[in-house]
């Protein structure tokens, strides 16, 4: 079966079960895609479309669930489309605004102790690996998989290295993991496929706090090269900075 | 006034509360969650004649001994466990009512997986983004422990007798629908065949997140195995891990997720899949969205449904343990839900 690449103004729509419909804008990662998939969401939220329970974002893609009792699958793609051919990649942009955060991380060593080896497949030094990470400012692509939990990217082409073939059977909460031109920032302990870099003392999901979840797709991320030293310290503060980070922007 | 309270005296392993979930969270990760089986939920609102919303017990294979602190209504539904009221057996898919001080004990499933214990009133603990529902894998709420002291809502059908209902099996395993996916068309067409052939069970390992399925024969690989870029994921989608083995998607599933899926369970399957016991005989048909439709019946229905064939519970004088509530409360007692 041969498909024609799905584009951005003509994504591939799939239904997924009986209670939702996927937009995909792009089969690989590119940001048009992404731009495009978060901005076609923001376009659906902005409608009250009868039936429509939730929408998301993947990577490349904008998911829709409905219920079917209260709209029909072909009326509402039909909709969808109406709507996507008045969406503009560049509407990007939460509707609270786009934020910076500066995240504190400690790099390499027990922290991150196959930063060498990721490094090395994006063709730098350990050193060049950290300073090139923290000279990008990477965006929340997506959140997904665990509540909060962000996928930051994207880094510049050398860093399109893949997942390891094996799986790390645990990362901290915390931690910085890095694979195909993206980094994750684990909410939780977890085992992995990606090369772990780093870690940090921010928490991407605050049951407790009145706005749970820290980061919203869109948003800016520097992550800020500490030592362990400076990190302990920020694990010990207890004013609920959220691991030493700072957030400017949005409204 | 004083809130009615259950107080916990014993509890089985992940017994937790449940209603019917947060959904409006999927774009910050977080799975709707909520009750493993749906029906069960309905079941239990018609009964007591309340709201669907409400919160309920949900007691995967095991229950608890339970001591309520004032008079109030309770209804059993879902998974048949064992279950006594001072000694007296009470009757599953029925209301009862309970006078203060009585025990209610609950113990193991005899068919299915989870049996679910409902609250006049439901239970009120704390609400997070909109729901009570305890999310383990997100980390929201924990498992009921002994020793909690439940709080239970206000319950306007304190005088209402007991009811009872005859509900549809969906214990013992069968053929459930399934709907294509993002990923359906990436397993070729003998793959699919071959699935549909093949006889499934529930491994034990599992939990509300998802649960393995244990087959004889070859592995379910893609045509393609590329990877695939991680699209959204919802309950009763069935994924194949990187060793072409099967995993059914429960309430608690990550929200997004890498491995391909050959389909998703019909909603109105889902209660069936989870209800299913480890060994039980499971089979999978594909479906058509058109089809699915023609037999889709939403929740909102199903319940109305319920209500409409619940009756008055009749039990034999025997085991009438609480025959002394009964009297007072239809005679005098309203008073502490309007101080």
């Amino acid at each position: 079966m041969t498909v024609d690449a799905p584009s951005l103004h003509d994504p591939l729509i799939r239904p997924i079960g009986l209670t939702g419909v996927l937009f995909t804008f792009s089969d690989v990662l590119t940001d048009d895609a992404n731009h495009m998939a978060l901005a076609f969401r923001a376009q659906i939220e902005s409608q009250a479309i009868a039936g429509v329970i939730e929408t998301s974002t993947s990577l490349t893609s904008t998911y829709v669930s409905y219920d079917p009792c209260a709209v029909g699958l072909n009326p509402l793609i039909a909709r969808l489309k109406d709507l996507l051919s008045q969406t503009k990649p560049s509407s990007l942009g939460s509707p609270m605004g786009r934020r910076l955060w500066r995240i504190p991380t400690v790099f390499g060593g027990d922290a991150g102790p196959q930063l060498a080896e990721a490094a090395a497949m994006a063709g730098l030094s350990p050193k060049q690996a950290i300073d090139e990470i923290a000279a990008t400012t990477v965006r929340v692509l997506t959140i997904g998989f665990a509540p909060g939990q962000p996928y930051l990217g994207p880094l510049p082409q050398n860093w399109n290295v893949p997942r390891q073939s094996g799986l790390t059977a645990q990362v901290p909460a915390g931690a910085i993991a890095v694979a195909i031109r993206q980094m994750v920032l684990f909410n939780a302990a977890s085992p992995t496929g990606w090369r772990l870099i780093g870690q940090t003392a921010f928490r991407v999901f605050r049951p407790e706090a009145t706005d749970p979840f820290s980061l919203r797709p869109g948003d800016e991320v520097q992550l800020v090269p500490v030592s362990q030293r400076e990190m302990s310290a920020l694990r010990a503060r207890q004013d609920g900075s959220n691991g030493g980070a700072s957030c400017e922007g949005g409204s | 006034m004083t809130q009615p309270t259950l107080r916990v005296d014993r509890i089985g392993p992940a017994v937790t509360v449940q209603d019917l979930g947060r959904p409006g969270q999927l774009a910050m990760g977080l799975s709707q969650g909520g009750a493993a089986d749906r029906y069960a939920i309905a079941e239990g609102a018609a009964l007591l004649g309340q709201d669907l919303g409400l919160a309920a017990l949900e007691m995967p294979g095991f229950g608890g001994d339970f001591v309520a602190s004032a008079p109030l209504r309770i209804a059993l539904t879902g998974a048949p466990m064992t279950a006594t009221m001072d000694g007296a057996a009470l009757q599953w898919n029925a209301s009862h009512y309970v006078a203060a001080g009585q025990r209610l004990r609950i113990g193991a499933v005899i068919s299915g997986a989870y049996g679910y214990l409902h609250i006049g009133g439901g239970f009120a603990t704390p609400k997070f983004l909109n729901s009570r529902s305890a999310h383990l894998a997100g980390g929201i709420g924990a498992p009921v422990a002994v020793g909690d002291v439940l709080p239970v809502g206000p319950d306007s059908g304190l005088d209402q007798p007991g009811y009872m209902l005859d509900v549809v099996d969906r214990f013992s395993g069968g053929t459930l629908r399934l709907l294509p996916g993002v990923h359906t068309d990436l397993f070729g067409p003998e793959i699919r065949a071959r699935f549909a052939a093949t006889r499934f069970t529930k491994t034990p390992r599992g939990n509300r997140q998802g649960v393995e399925l244990a087959f004889d024969g070859a592995p379910f690989a893609t045509e393609q195995q590329l990877s695939v870029l991680s699209e959204p994921m919802l309950p009763g989608d069935i994924q194949m891990t990187g060793q072409g083995m099967p995993y059914v998607l429960l309430p608690e599933c990550q929200t997004t997720g890498g491995y391909p899926r050959i389909g998703t369970v019909m909603p109105d399957d889902v209660p069936k899949l989870v209800q299913a016991a480890p060994g039980v005989a499971l089979r999978f048909a594909f479906t058509s969205h058109t089809e699915a439709m023609a037999q889709h019946r939403s929740l909102d229905a199903f319940a109305a449904e319920m209500h409409s064939k619940r009756r008055a519970l009749i039990r034999k004088p025997n085991e009438i343990a609480d025959l002394l509530g009964y009297q007072l409360i239809s005679g005098m007692i309203t008073g502490w839900e309007q101080e």
